[in-house]
């Protein structure tokens, strides 16, 4: 039942009908005051401002967990304002309630309906739009015009040049949906399919929106660019620990916590509608302590305040680990804990210690006799039994989740079996390895007990981990630290307190008090971390750090405790369906996935900037494999070995591709490795600077790119759009250029033919874009939204109809694939597209790679093998023609191969049933034309929403892993949701596989509570939660154990001023780019609301110290420059701001009060807070083709990291001009 | 005994998260239009900071509230009747806009209609008064999260009235958010200062209105109100203020602040009081008693007598039954964790907080309080960052004693309910040493963190 049916608080009781007082009668019952009744004839103005004609419910669609419901409130056919829905429902008595939920930014979203910033009208580059008028006259074809334009060097270096130059006239519909047509089919019979990309991110809080574009760039072949890894809110923790992209608890589990560790995450500023419910636990006896180098705003809840240095977090938690290691598990061993960690982790597993070294995983390959022959066996992992001292392959390792022998066997049911966590009490020996430090030079000995089995020297990860962390134990041989108090030797207190500041008793302290409320409560102790630990190069390390703390301590899996990832992680509930439509799998499979960092390292030229190798990363135990190479050369070599996609793929147009094969007699897959090995194709990424390589057509949708996301922002203004940029950097030396990919000495400038975004207000994106198309706001549609922070679906409604000549997403590209279709009638037709796959996470493509040893073909190492060694290679029809009657319906695949998540297949068929009623059909097929079809399609098509789905994914996985599961979604079988159900009030979703919690009976939503309570096992290589990676470059980069990786060294790098250095242009300080109280991304920044709420413009918060050290007073003018690019901004001074650091919360649009940089610095318009970064890939986000690490879009993919960076600032001129 | 009935308000400080969702839906749905760009009738200001308008707080300077004369009777601080009319036309003690904010636009139009130049097109602010190209340099909120803070303490008028040393430095930083509506209070000065009897108390509910028609646009009530909320629309040339959203509230619904407040920390309940009683409280002759005569104001409800006299005095049964289940009520004077923001300004305002906890200074947490003490793992009250005198001086008038009781109950409660959280058997010695029942802590536990919208309205 809906709140407003039910208002019965005592005021409300009362005053229901408090107008039965109000009487024209006034009294003046004494001197002091004059009191009158009300209800008076001078109120009225109120009470008339206050009067409205209807309320709708809707929300706010992208780039934010919230997922609040609102209620929009109309008038007059005009939208008022907006307030929050309290309608939620009940989480029982002894809890509080998700109402309301949303912020002030949500507040102020109606702001921009009517506001002079919304887009009304398409615009195109009047530079552009009168050459193609004129070649469109001229040629009569759309298609030859925009050919002729961008083919002439210097009509597209003109166009090119005037991007973000202003010059945008108004134009029609057709005529831009024509251009954009012709652009997208020139570039599909010119270069390929796959050199059009498409971007929008983040589909939970608007899948229909997100869907519209990524299903039209999908339909004709395009690749649609990844954005959790991208935003570096993807922790590469979470596949190498977990095998899982991201799980976390909904909110209202924090309540459930015992203790509460805020890492790096502000919640009242980034979960603003979440944060009640740690400021109501604490009243339940809730301890909470924040972590956080400024007096953060979450800082004021806790009960403690740790402040690490920047970037040192994960010294503070490798030091925590060493107090729970020893205190809990060495000392005195805490039988809950160490019985967790047999059963959930890889602790108790069998390492092979090889050169001094922790090496390969054992597994049952390595074991003698028939283990060895067994169906997987490198991919079976080994234990020993604690019973018998024999060794064990125990069910659950990746070896039994493909293949027959492992149906039934995939759990992890230990039986009898009760693994050996060390070998020290019964060690046949103890040898000292060595351990790859980073805090300083040299390396760490330490020694660890071992026994031969199979003739392998082993121990296992417990025994390594104690060595790593330093927990000394008598008899074993190496460097130990002497106690807390020993500063010498990681990873002691005292160590991390020179590092990052933290007093060595407060570490330890905390430390302590964590993993004794984990042991008091039953592992509910959790730690809340995000962006501000995420978004550093080394934040995997950092991640992982954490990680060792919830799994030792048993928090994982358990409502209240674990690790609570709050960045960018939106949960898209009801993925399935939306994957189903999104990629267009209903149609043609498979899509093209891709990884965004990469994309732009390579596309945007940021390679050529780096001037140090990729062995710049490696450890000190490194064996030299990743010397010698850079970055991109890496990037070439993940894709040609098919573990992370590229795109474009060859240096040939697919579709010619697949016409070669045909033409030659060979299968295409022949064709292709022929060519390859005959050096006559080549992979597109080594070669990125080619023309036929280039990106030709990207399509941006419910995002700001380059306002909010490009890392290396001016990188991507030169080399991508060809216009002004205030880039400073220089080229590598020689020496430092990659070597299998080519350098080119002129480097591109202006890869780009169209920069198409779609928007309701002017963005950084949208003034450098070709064509601008006005979209509906969030108020004007309707979509579906979920969210990870609450588990509820729920609608957007349109308030008002898209006014002036805005159109939804899901309208506006049916528009254009109806123009792109009748283009391709002539252009383009039927054809076939090969389309390169890497090696994906949840099939057997996990098995490519056995112990995760890197074997290269073009090295001659091994042969190229499609799907095993190279990409997959896949031909799939583009009937062009037919794309835009395909967008709108859904297409036969879907019933007849099914949608897979997470390696759990579903039978749509009884679905596609339903949806062909319940939406119509055209040509027999279920009809998307609409978009409450494309919600009603989504929620028919997932276990999430509907009941009997669910019900099905888990009998299927009840076959694979022999234990039950169904009955956690049979009690809500029956139930389909539909979109009317979600625009009546939030809907709890529905326990399904494709999560790995559970909501059966109304608990809280925590993670991985499936896998411990009902023996499933973790998607990872020994179906445990890993603590040890023993994949070859996590070797290399010393990190196959939780390490501490300090931040960059950008003067080591790329020879930057060293932090706190003085120079010419100002003083060198950390730079971060926190997010902002102000704004959701680049959203609301610019809202007059918000501006007026805080400093009205782009400003860098400095500490009062280092103000004072470059003579600069609250609100002057500053400047913060370094290699990537300049910025301006005002200064806010506080000392609140820890000392050598300044913050400027990012993705404040270049568009409002930005002036122009001094002459000295370049003198153009002032960057955005991406003008100072830029892309830097760590080698071992590439890794694909084993286990967990296994490519999924957005599950595993090098980040777009951008904490790592410094800048010198200065106070400027305070003549200030535009 | 003259009963009447006041809609009263309790904002917990301990929960507020500084969002300013209050502020932005109450400017939405009431001051998002010409002549009141300036005008919030909620803020939200970031403690220590100047508030809005800048250092509101500074009486000497702007003459609100009451005093006391050499008699020792209530009087306006700003001056008598005689005295306004006499500077009627050039009342000197008048925030400036500049005290407010100058209200500023962009010319955001140029973004799309740029012609062709060298560089991106940029909206530039102007302000919405003269329409002129301005460089901001204030705003509704400058100083929020201590921006500025450089010189801070010469500029926050508590801080420059708190006794121990407070030093604005990264190691010892302490902050904290105060929202802030009109009080309407049961003593309004700013209605005792209109010359035009334009101001009035609803004698239903107590809220404090502005009549529209009669109001002259003298501002005195602008001078009159000490903190500052009531405000001129240089339009319509009318005085306009906070009207605790009279519109809902009439029917039903709660204030818009109050139901859009994400922290979950406002609570609305009617209050009976004695309004015989009240000029007699108010003139309370030292300000640290104001707290307590304020309270002894308030009837309780649930007395039989209090009842018979509200009915004789007209409210009808369901606003005493109201009355009785009021959260206000509950916070103010049966769990006694609620105090009125500056009761010395003698207007017995009817807004009132729960004051904040913070997190221990390191320094003291590391030199003799042990955290772990009782097993609760929650530190000493006095080694709280947020130095209990600069809430005193909000709250009490200086005196830190209520302040210190308040804070010691939300610790005792954490306590207490830590043991029935992690499963001990609860510890009835910790509510005890507060003054307090274990199922008095357990149902004051219950409206401040469960909080159900029922029970916060």
């Amino acid at each position: 039942m809906s709140r407003r049916a039910e208002l019965d608080g005592p005021v409300t009781d009362a005053l229901v009908a408090t107008r039965r007082f109000f009487t024209r009668g006034e009294v003046s019952p004494d001197l002091r005051v004059l009191q009158k009744k009300g209800g008076r004839q001078a109120d009225d103005f109120y009470r008339g401002r206050w009067a409205h004609d209807k309320v709708v419910r809707s929300t706010h669609g992208v780039n934010c967990t919230g997922s609040c419901s609102w209620k929009v409130y109309v008038k007059d056919g005009i939208i008022t304002w907006e307030a929050q829905e309290t309608d939620y429902p009940s989480v029982g008595p002894d809890r509080p309630e998700y109402e309301p939920r949303g912020c002030p930014r949500g507040a102020a979203f109606s702001w921009y309906t009517y506001s002079p910033t919304r887009v009304r009208y398409p615009y195109v580059r009047g530079v552009l739009l009168e050459m193609y008028r004129e070649a469109r006259a001229r040629t009569g074809d759309p298609v030859a015009a925009w050919a002729e334009i961008v083919s002439d060097p210097e009509r597209a270096r003109r166009y090119k040049a005037a991007r973000g130059r202003g010059g945008l006239v108004r134009a029609t519909w057709d005529e831009a949906v024509e251009m954009i047509a012709a652009a997208h089919v020139h570039t599909i019979k010119e270069f390929g399919p796959d050199r059009i990309a498409g971007f929008s991110p983040i589909p939970a809080m608007s899948m229909v929106s997100h869907a519209s574009g990524a299903r039209f760039v999908s339909l004709l072949g395009g690749a649609m660019l990844s954005f959790y890894d991208w935003y570096a809110d993807l922790p590469v923790a979470s596949p190498q620990v977990f095998g899982d992209q991201t799980d976390v608890p909904e909110s209202g589990d924090w309540w459930d916590a015992g203790y509460l560790v805020m890492w790096g995450s502000n919640l009242p500023v980034t979960r603003t509608p979440d944060a009640h419910w740690m400021t109501e636990a604490r009243y339940r006896g809730q301890k909470v302590v924040a972590v956080s180098p400024d007096y953060a705003d979450n800082v004021k809840f806790a009960d403690e305040w740790l402040a690490p240095r920047p970037g040192t977090d994960g010294a503070l938690a490798m030091a925590m680990g060493h107090v729970v290691l020893k205190e809990f598990f060495v000392d005195r061993r805490v039988p809950s804990f160490t019985g967790y960690v047999k059963r959930y982790s890889d602790l108790p597993f069998l390492v092979r210690v090889e050169d001094g070294r922790p090496g390969k995983f054992l597994t049952a390959a390595d074991l003698p006799g028939a283990e060895a022959e067994a169906e997987n066996a490198a991919f079976k992992t080994v234990v020993l039994d604690a019973a018998t001292r024999r060794p064990v392959v125990p069910n659950g390792s990746l070896g039994f989740r493909f293949g027959d022998s492992g149906v039934g066997r995939w759990n992890l049911d230990l039986g009898d079996v009760d693994p050996l966590l060390t070998l020290a009490d019964d060690a046949e020996d103890a040898v000292e390895i060595e351990l790859p430090r980073f805090d300083a030079d040299g390396v760490l000995r330490r020694g660890v007990p071992v026994r031969k089995v199979g003739g392998h020297v082993v121990t296992t990860v417990y025994d390594l981990m104690l060595a790593q962390y330093g927990v000394r134990r008598d008899g074993l041989p190496g460097t130990w630290p002497s106690g807390y108090d020993d500063a010498s030797q990681p990873y002691t207190p005292a160590w991390q307190e020179a590092l990052t500041g933290v007093p060595a008793r407060a570490a330890a302290r905390i430390g302590r008090e964590f993993a004794a409320n984990a042991e008091e409560t039953g592992g509910r102790s959790m730690i809340i971390m995000g962006a501000g630990v995420n978004h550093w190069f080394h934040a995997d390390t950092v991640y992982r750090a954490f990680l060792a703390l919830t799994t030792l301590t048993g928090c994982q899996g358990v409502n209240g405790g674990g690790w609570a990832h709050y960045v960018g992680q939106e949960k898209c509930r009801p993925v399935t369906g939306w994957t189903q439509l999104a990629s267009a799998l209903d149609w043609s499979r498979p899509a093209r996935l891709m990884i965004q960092t990469a994309y732009w390292y390579l596309h945007t030229d940021q390679f050529r900037y780096d001037p140090f190798g990729a062995g710049a990363f490696a450890g000190a135990t490194a064996r030299g494999t990743l010397a010698g190479r850079t970055t991109a050369d890496l990037i070439a070599l993940s894709a040609r070995l098919g573990w992370m996609p590229s795109y474009p793929t060859f240096d040939r147009n697919p579709l010619d591709l697949a016409d070669e094969a045909e033409a030659s007699g060979r299968e295409v897959a022949d064709h292709v490795v022929t060519e390859l090995k005959a050096g006559r194709l080549r992979f597109a990424c080594q070669d990125p600077d080619a023309p036929e390589n280039f990106p030709r057509v990207l399509s941006v949708w419910r995002a700001n790119p380059l306002g909010s996301s490009a890392k290396g922002d001016e990188y991507f203004l030169k080399h991508l759009l060809g216009t002004g940029s205030s880039l400073r950097a220089a080229e590598a030396p020689p020496h430092a250029r990659p070597k299998d990919v080519v350098w080119r000495d002129e480097a591109p400038v202006g890869k780009l033919d169209l920069l198409l975004t779609l928007d309701f207000r002017m963005t950084s994106t949208t003034i450098y874009s070709d064509i601008v198309l006005p979209a509906a706001t969030w108020y004007e549609k309707h979509d579906l939204s979920t969210t990870d922070m609450h588990p509820f679906i729920h609608a957007f409604n349109p308030a008002i109809a898209p006014p002036w000549q805005t159109r939804t997403d899901w309208d506006a590209f049916q528009s254009i694939a109806a123009a792109f279709s009748r283009l391709a009638e002539t252009h383009l037709g039927v054809r076939k597209d090969v389309v390169a796959a890497p090696l994906l996470h949840d099939t057997p493509d996990e098995l490519a790679t056995p112990h995760g040893r890197v074997r290269d073909w073009a090295a001659g190492e091994c042969e190229p093998i499609p799907g095993v060694t190279m990409p997959k290679l896949v031909v799939v029809e583009r009937d062009y023609p037919a794309l835009a009657a395909r967008m709108g319906t859904l297409g036969p695949l879907a019933e007849r191969l099914g949608g897979a998540t997470k390696g759990v297949t579903f039978d749509f068929g009884r679905a596609v049933e339903y949806l062909k009623r319940k939406n119509g059909t055209i040509d027999g097929r279920p009809s998307l034309v609409r978009d409450v079809h494309a919600c009603e399609a989504i929620l028919a098509l997932s276990g999430t929403t509907n009941g009997s789905l669910a019900v099905q994914g888990f009998r299927t996985l009840e076959k694979r892993t022999g234990i039950p599961l169904a009955d956690l979604a049979a009690g809500r079988e029956d139930e389909q949701i539909t979109f009317t159900d979600t625009q009546a009030g939030p809907v709890p979703v529905i326990t399904s596989p494709e999560w790995s919690g559970m909501e059966t009976g109304g608990r809280r939503y925590s993670p991985f509570t499936v896998n411990v309570e009902r023996l499933k096992p973790w998607h990872t290589l020994t179906g445990r939660q890993h603590f040890f990676l023993d994949h070859d470059w996590m070797a290399e980069l010393g990190e196959q154990l939780p390490t501490f990786r300090p931040p960059l060294d950008m003067h080591a790098l790329f020879g930057e001023p060293r932090l706190g250095e003085h120079g010419d242009l100002g003083v060198a300080v950390r730079y971060l780019t926190p997010h902002s109280k102000w704004s959701i991304h680049s959203e609301y920044q610019d809202n007059l609301l918000m501006l007026s709420l805080s400093r009205g413009g782009p400003t860098i918060w400095i500490s009062d110290a280092d103000a004072a050290r470059i003579d600069v007073a609250d609100n002057d003018w500053i400047e913060a420059v370094n290699r990537n690019g300049v910025v301006v901004a005002r200064a806010v001074v506080s000392h609140r701001i820890p000392e050598g650091t300044v913050f400027m919360h990012h993705a404040q649009d270049r568009l409002i009060d930005v002036p122009l940089s001094e002459t000295r610095t370049g003198g153009r318009r002032g960057g955005v807070h991406n003008s100072l970064t830029r892309l830097l890939i760590k080698p071992s986000h590439l890794i694909g083709g084993y286990a967990q690490l296994s490519f999924a879009f957005n599950y595993l993919g090098p980040t777009g990291n951008q904490r790592d960076e410094v800048t010198v600032i200065r106070r400027r001129s305070q003549q200030v001009t535009y | 005994m003259r009963v009447m009935a006041q809609m009263a308000m309790v904002m917990n400080l301990d929960k507020c998260i500084g969002c300013h969702t209050c502020s932005v839906t109450c400017k939405q749905a009431w001051t998002n239009r010409a002549g009141v760009e300036y005008v919030w009738f909620n803020n939200v200001e970031t403690r220590p900071g100047e508030g809005y308008p800048r250092r509101y707080e500074d009486q000497d300077r702007w003459r609100g509230g009451w005093t006391l004369n050499r008699r020792g009777r209530l009087t306006l601080k700003g001056g008598g009747r005689l005295r306004k009319l006499l500077t009627i036309f050039a009342n000197p003690k008048l925030p400036g806009i500049g005290d407010y904010y100058e209200p500023w636009t962009y010319d955001y139009e140029t973004l799309t209609d740029a012609p062709l130049q060298e560089h991106s097109p940029v909206a530039r602010p102007h302000s919405l008064l003269s329409g002129r190209e301005m460089k901001v340099s204030w705003s509704a909120n400058w100083d929020d999260d201590l921006g500025g803070s450089p010189g801070l303490g010469d500029r926050d008028v508590v801080l420059g009235r708190v006794s121990e040393k407070v030093s604005l430095e990264f190691q010892k930083t302490f902050m904290f958010y105060l929202p802030r509506i009109c009080e309407h209070c049961l003593n309004p000065s700013c209605a005792a200062s209109c010359p035009s009897g334009a101001i009035y108390k609803r004698s239903e509910d107590g809220i404090v209105l502005v009549d529209q028609d009669r109001c002259r646009g003298w501002r005195m009530c602008v001078t009159g109100c000490p903190y500052k909320k009531v405000y001129f629309n240089h339009r319509t040339g009318k005085a306009e203020k906070c009207t605790f959203c009279f519109p809902r509230v009439e029917v039903g619904i709660p204030t818009v602040c109050s139901e859009t407040c994400v922290g979950r920390l406002r609570y609305i309940g009617l209050v009976l009081y004695d309004a015989d009683k009240v000029l007699e409280a108010a003139a309370t002759p030292n300000d640290t008693d104001l707290y307590e005569a304020q309270r002894r104001v308030f009837l309780d409800p649930n007395d039989p007598s209090v009842a018979a006299a509200a009915e004789r005095a007209g409210i009808p049964r369901d606003w005493v039954e109201a009355a009785q289940r009021s959260p206000v009520y509950a916070l103010i004077n049966r769990y006694e964790v609620a105090l009125p923001l500056h009761p010395e300004y003698r207007t017995m305002p009817m807004v009132w907080y729960i004051p904040p906890l913070s997190p221990v200074v390191d320094a003291v947490r590391d030199t003799g309080h042990d955290a772990e003490d009782h097993g609760n793992l929650f530190a000493a009250v006095d080694a709280l960052r947020i130095p209990i005198g600069y809430l005193a001086e909000l709250f009490t008038a200086g005196d830190p004693a209520p302040v210190d009781r308040v804070l010691r109950r939300l610790a005792a409660m954490r306590s207490y309910m830590r043991d029935l959280n992690v499963g001990r058997e609860p510890d009835e010695a910790i509510p005890s040493s507060v003054g307090m029942t274990g199922e008095s802590m357990y149902d004051m536990y219950r409206l401040l963190a469960l909080a159900k919208y029922e029970e916060r309205y």
